[in-house]
């Protein structure tokens, strides 16, 4: 392969060993990360030192996905993989930027004087947001979109101009392409009115042939978000303030706006390599080979600055390709760059658009066969060469699915016929197309499928989660996972790996197929299922699950069963049995219901007596509710008595059910809530409280994109808009934290509670044992999209039936410690001791504590018998005169 | 009574226990686990859990489990017992450990137990722990 005017890099020097290598990369982004991470993964025991410059304060982020921030405002959640910065011989220098590189004398010296020596230099540096020359662009209120303190300022801004002009804040992204389309749907997550400005004449043009881009300008519109194709904006003028107040666009015609956002292409960060005498590609960018060497052999460049035949790359995977290949070389391998074409998909806005390849046919003889559906707002095109066997191309708009199955068969055969595979029930002309073993599958970290196959046939992976880490396949844009996940189980399938769904010894079903059965069966005690279905009397896995499937069917098909009543009772963990959560000692926390964490005055005077008279330690819980805990079993029925007459009902904390529905204030109180948080929380607590599920369900609502309920991190997350809510499932905290993914925007009241119902109701009928639904959305086929077809499309026809159930878990629903202190066979069970129903037991012993009673351990020297003992000790040393008086006498204060 | 006499004591009628839960009882001193099987035959145990040291066996799951022993005896079903607070689980006919959860084998003592008369009766005294509070598990 020859480079023009590059010809001695063609046959890179024979490089020296790495030992005792001062290596420096320029550049704290993607790529300088990647780089590290590499090298010492690589290269785990080599004796080399690596020092990253990096200009921005942050560490390393995800560049590519800048838009989060906005869902959770914290900058290090964007962080890359931070366990490399542990690594001894990796140094890191953040907010300090590279000012000159001294060729001679083998070092660079960043803006706060240091002088950092290196034996070798990879340049990282990236791009720059390019923005045209037009009058008045210095104006305060314009900005560019490619950096966390870029989004920062924009937030700031727009909260600004909101509070300053008491009215919504109006916004203008010049630049229609996918950075461009992101910008603006992120102004409108901020509440502004947002318009797109594209000089060309169809939106993400670079990537999306007409069609495409016509259908997507529909798709943006349709959410509100304005287009206008074919004008630029040549000048801006103040507004009476002095801060931008109007766009004046290329025909003439003017825009009032109050923020202005520049995404208008990006140009390589060169200035380093100009000064030091490298040499530059025509159009910027330090030239390379495919070693990714520069002019200089102790130089290499990586990346969006690197200029690789004559082009700078604009995308993560060239970049990361190159930061592969020069630790490659470092380690004395021949390993090349190669630019492919890895396709686009925005992402971030809310709408489906991808493409590949040759999206506007220019090939010679190339055929293009395209399906359009204007009405539901879907574009496919494949592009084929002139014998219609050779994919070239796709673009892909309002469904995206075929994009990461076809993409990694661009130059291939595509073995089936091509106005099959994309007409609408296309999917299954697919599926007997296999990918070759060298087709890259995940082109963000080049990932081929034959090594997806390899982590299953040979290093055992056996889920989604372990080829992941086995492959590091899907972990950077994830769009690849859908065929990962076909992959994954299609070799399971050949390996003749059944992975055992199987319960425990006892059934050989998974949940849901149990759950299934049971439903056509009409089973109703644990008995009848386990002679019908399974053998012997259970375990400590599949008694739970059987009493919680039959819980939930009785809510779905009528046969009510309270969760704790005669049939189900022996079925329980003891959590269930006894509504509580048993607690380290043995004893119980007691924890109502306090719907959005709610509560009354008169309520809270209830909780702080009945905690006096019996000893109880208090905390509020994560959940937004105040837990009371040291509750012994025999006194479960006098305390909820009290609670039930002060209007509480039981917190199905102990359950695996709805526990709570978190949320801020909203618009009653706060300054910024766009809706009505609280109510809606209280109205879906109402709704939800006692529903059994296959794990405990959290639900989150926010009163507008601050996010301060972190709904987010919910199961079921509901985020205000200035139009009604977005709705986001699937969200985790706990071990396995994630994200919930947007399901559907802008829905009203009504619609809400329907999709919220939809999938909970799926997520009960679907999910596997103590699956969250996290892990459920993750791993169901077709991810989040399916899901999306399936819930808010109905594309199964099930939708109704699921509404159905839910309005009979809603109609059924009763408090159930309630009808537990009306049932006097039930409060006979809550006894210490069967055959002496007066006494505690004698092995409880409390140790006060910052004015409250906990367990003793067994360090613990001096205990107390009783708790509220110990709390009146524990209230004597806070200063309080003891109304036990003489009672504790003897009893020592620690 | 000496610690060598071991007398049954009358604990509470069979229909006070429900079929494969538990209650406490007190022995004296001793805090036993009583439970009810779906035969309305009944078995005793420890009521302190040997891996918290909490008394709360009386509170856990009853179940079966298939022993895979040797020559006749084989694929025996027993009845287990599963502790509510870790959820290790042991034979309820010997105390022997089915399921350790991965730690330390800790068997529980088991107590005899009879049901005379509609009434439920329990040895004061435990018979000796298995051995190496161990069985096959299949």
């Amino acid at each position: 392969m020859s480079t023009p005017g590059h010809s001695p890099l063609t046959a890179p020097a024979e490089q020296a060993p790495l030992a005792d290598q001062r290596i420096v990369v320029i550049g704290g982004g993607m790529t300088g990360h990647r780089f590290a991470a590499r090298l010492r993964a690589q290269d785990p025991e080599g004796r080399w030192t690596l020092t990253v410059i990096g200009e921005e304060p942050q560490q390393p982020y995800d560049r590519v996905h800048l838009s989060n921030w906005f869902s959770s405002r914290n900058a290090d959640l964007l962080s890359l993989d931070v366990s490399v910065w542990d690594d001894p011989r990796i140094s890191l220098l953040t907010g300090d930027k590279a000012e000159s590189i001294d060729r001679v004398a083998g070092h660079v010296t960043t803006a706060s004087g240091t002088a950092v020596p290196y034996d070798r230099l990879v340049l990282a540096t990236g791009s720059w947001a390019w923005a045209p020359r037009a009058e008045g662009r210095e104006l305060p209120g314009i900005f560019s979109y490619r950096t966390v303190a870029d989004v920062e300022r924009i937030a700031e801004w727009v909260s600004l101009r909101e509070q300053t002009l008491g009215r919504q804040v109006r916004g203008v992204v010049v630049g229609g392409g996918v950075l461009g389309l992101e910008a603006a749907a992120a102004l409108q997550d901020l509440g502004a009115a947002s318009t797109v400005v594209e000089f060309a004449d169809r939106v993400m043009a670079v990537q999306l042939d007409q069609g495409g881009g016509e259908m997507l300008r529909l798709l943006i519109q349709d959410k509100g978000i304005d287009v206008r194709t074919g004008v630029g904006a040549s000048r801006f003028q103040p507004a009476g303030d002095g801060q931008v107040g109007t766009a004046v666009l290329s025909d003439d015609s003017t825009l009032d706006v109050d923020i202005v956002i520049f995404s208008t292409g990006i140009r390589p960060r060169d200035r380093l390599a100009r000064e030091a005498g490298l040499a530059i590609g025509e159009r910027g960018g330090v030239v390379v080979g495919d070693s990714c060497q520069t002019s200089d052999p102790a130089i290499w460049a990586i990346g969006e600055c690197a200029s690789f035949q004559e082009s700078c790359a604009g995308l993560i995977a060239p970049g990361n390709d190159m930061a592969d290949v020069v630790v490659d070389r470092f380690l004395g391998g021949t390993r090349t760059h190669q630019r492919k074409d890895d396709g686009t998909k925005l992402k971030g806005v809310g709408v489906d658009a991808a493409a590949f390849g040759d999206v506007n046919a220019v090939t010679a003889g190339a055929l293009e066969v395209a399906f359009v559906d204007p009405v539901n707002r879907k574009y496919r095109k494949l592009v084929m060469s002139d014998d219609a066997k050779v994919l070239l191309g796709g673009v892909f708009v309002g469904d995206i699915e075929l994009f990461s199955q076809l993409r990694p068969l661009i130059g291939r055969t595509l073995g089936a016929d091509p106005s099959a595979v994309i007409a609408p029930e296309g999917g299954d002309a697919m599926a007997a197309a296999e990918l070759p073993d060298d087709a890259v599958v995940c082109s963000c970290n080049n990932v081929s499928a034959g090594t997806i196959r390899a982590s299953v046939s040979e290093h055992g992976c056996t889920t989604l989660g372990e080829v992941k880490e086995c492959t590091t396949a899907g972990t950077v844009c994830g769009s690849c996972v859908p065929t990962l996940t076909k992959l994954l189980n299609k070799e399971l399938e050949r390996s003749g790996i059944a992975v055992s769904t199987a319960m425990c010894e006892h059934f050989a079903h998974s949940r849901a197929e149990l759950y299934q059965l049971v439903k056509e069966g009409g089973q109703q005690t644990f008995t009848e299922i386990v002679t019908a279905f399974g053998r012997g009397r259970g375990c400590a896995v599949c008694k739970p699950v059987v009493a919680s499937l039959l819980s939930s069917l009785g809510t779905t098909s009528g046969r009510l069963h309270s969760p704790v009543g005669e049939q189900l009772g022996s079925l329980q963990d003891t959590n269930d049995h006894v509504m509580a959560n048993i607690q380290k000692n043995g004893t119980y926390s007691v924890i109502p219901r306090m719907p959005a964490g709610e509560v009354t005055p008169e309520q809270l005077l209830v909780l702080a007596q009945v905690a006096l008279d019996y000893g109880l330690y208090l905390k509020l819980n994560g959940a937004q509710r105040i837990g009371m805990f040291g509750a012994r079993l025999d006194q479960l029925p006098e305390i909820w008595r009290r609670l039930v007459d002060a209007g509480f009902e039981s917190g199905h904390a102990y359950g695996k059910s709805l526990r709570m529905v978190k949320s801020c204030v909203g618009s009653t109180w706060c300054r910024y809530g766009v809706q009505d948080s609280t109510s809606m929380a209280v109205a879906l607590e109402r709704r939800y409280r006692g529903l059994r599920s296959p794990h405990k369900l959290k639900v989150g609502v926010s009163g507008c994109a601050r996010e301060c309920a972190e709904a987010r991190a919910k199961d079921v997350g509901v985020i205000a808009t200035t139009k009604g809510w977005n709705l986001y499932v699937g969200g985790n905290g706990g071990a396995q934290p994630a994200h919930a993914q947007l399901l559907i925007e802008d829905l009203d009241d009504e619609n809400l509670v329907k999709c919220i119902d939809r999938f909970l109701m799926l997520y009960i009928q679907e999910a596997d044992k103590v699956q969250r639904t996290a892990r459920w959305v993750e791993e169901r086929e077709g991810g989040i999209e399916e899901l999306r077809r399936v819930i808010v499309e109905d594309s199964l026809g099930i939708g109704e039936e699921l509404e159905a159930q839910m309005a009979n878990h809603v109609a059924t629903y009763e408090d159930e410690w309630t009808a537990t202190l009306d049932d006097p066979q039930r409060m006979a069970k809550f006894v210490s001791f069967i055959n002496a129903p007066g006494v505690a037991d004698p092995d409880l012993a409390w140790v006060p504590e910052r004015g409250q009673m906990r367990p003793a351990h067994e360090m613990d020297s001096r205990t107390a018998p009783d708790p509220v003992r110990a709390r009146a000790l524990a209230a004597l040393s806070l200063g309080a005169t003891s109304p036990l008086g003489d009672a504790v006498e003897g009893e020592e204060i620690h | 009574m000496t610690t060598q006499e071991n007398t049954m004591i009358d604990i509470c009628a069979l229909s006070d226990l429900s079929i494969e839960r538990g209650a406490a009882a007190l022995l004296g001193d001793v805090q036993v686990a009583v439970f009810r099987l779906v035969d309305d035959s009944v078995r005793a145990c420890q009521q302190r859990d040997p891996y918290s040291g909490a008394n709360v066996l009386s509170r856990g799951l009853i179940g079966s489990h298939e022993l895979t022993g040797e020559g006749e005896e084989s694929e025996q079903l027993v009845p287990t017992l599963a502790s509510p607070m870790y959820k290790q689980a042991w034979n309820l006919d010997t105390g022997a450990v089915l399921d350790a959860g991965g730690g330390e084998k800790l068997p529980i003592a088991v107590h005899d137990a009879e049901v005379r008369d509609g009434r439920v009766l329990v040895a004061t005294t435990p018979r000796p722990l298995v051995s190496d509070g161990v069985e096959t598990v299949s």
